[in-house]
């Protein structure tokens, strides 16, 4: 195949590209305000715990459950597949 | 002298929600219609402009004002429409609307069917998104490939290659499938 005919395929393939999907043009909008939704996205992250800087809250029991983890795998090492296991 | 623009553009950084109220109404028409380009789908393209002005939001202390809101707010759209064509499959992106448009008889080509345009419409969502993302704002909407490389964050010769991509793996699968563009 020579430079023309591969010139040539390019260009039907463009012209079968835009009979399958035509252009959607610039004057699209959308059919309402979607300043409402934007406060409403606003307000959920500002709540979340990691918009306040927190990326993890911490409860007592994640704590100890922590430490328990920690001690299983200090005394009994034979244990850490099991662990991992039903993780 | 200082105009309007700017003052709303500097509040905004500062972090001022009624600047970013009037920017969102400046521009929401404008972000809206550019990621509906990539994704061709409305609903998502409603749900990925409030992530872009929220990730618009977040990022205003990075705002480069070399850039021009506009520009900016194009990157970061092209962006999240890019995340949410990683995610999405195939099936979603091919919406109701456009399988009746797929099905319906195409009169300036009779001797393209109805088959062989749906068949194109998967195999291009089959693409990588990244090389569908150039491909549709080159080829199918036409845009200059400059403004393309700046919403893409690369460089015109970076996405004449990826349309250089699309278009050959567009053309094997099709040929894969028995059509011969």
């Amino acid at each position: 195949m020579n430079a023309h005919d591969k010139d040539d395929q390019q260009a039907r393939l463009k012209k079968l590209l835009h009979q399958t999907l035509p252009p959607v043009g610039a004057g699209a909008g959308p059919e309402r305000d979607l300043w409402p939704a934007m406060l409403r996205r606003l307000d959920i992250e500002s709540a979340s715990p990691a918009a306040n800087g927190r990326a993890w809250d911490w409860a007592w029991f994640d704590g100890a459950l922590a430490v328990g983890l920690a001690a299983l795998a200090a005394f009994f090492p034979a244990a850490i597949p099991l662990a991992l296991y039903y993780l | 002298m200082r105009n309007e623009a700017s003052d709303v553009l500097d509040q905004f950084r500062q972090g001022n929600m009624d600047a970013f109220e009037t920017l969102f109404h400046q521009h929401q028409r404008a972000v809206y219609g550019w990621i509906l380009r990539i994704v061709r789908n409305p609903a998502a393209a409603e749900e990925l402009t409030i992530e872009s002005f929220w990730r618009i939001h977040r990022a205003r202390g990075r705002f480069e004002p070399a850039m021009g809101f506009e520009g900016w707010a194009r990157r970061i759209a092209t962006h999240a429409a890019l995340d949410w064509l990683r995610t999405s499959r195939i099936e979603n992106e091919l919406s109701t609307e456009m399988l009746a448009e797929l099905a319906a008889p195409l009169a300036a080509d009779p001797g393209v069917t109805a088959e062989i345009r749906l068949k194109t419409a998967q195999a291009f969502g089959r693409l990588a998104p990244k090389l569908r993302v150039a491909a549709t704002l080159a080829v199918v909407e036409e845009l200059p490939q400059k403004d393309v490389a700046s919403a893409l964050g690369i460089s015109v010769a970076a996405v004449k290659l990826r349309v250089f991509r699309a278009l050959r793996l567009l053309r094997k699968d099709l040929e894969r499938q028995g059509i011969r563009p």
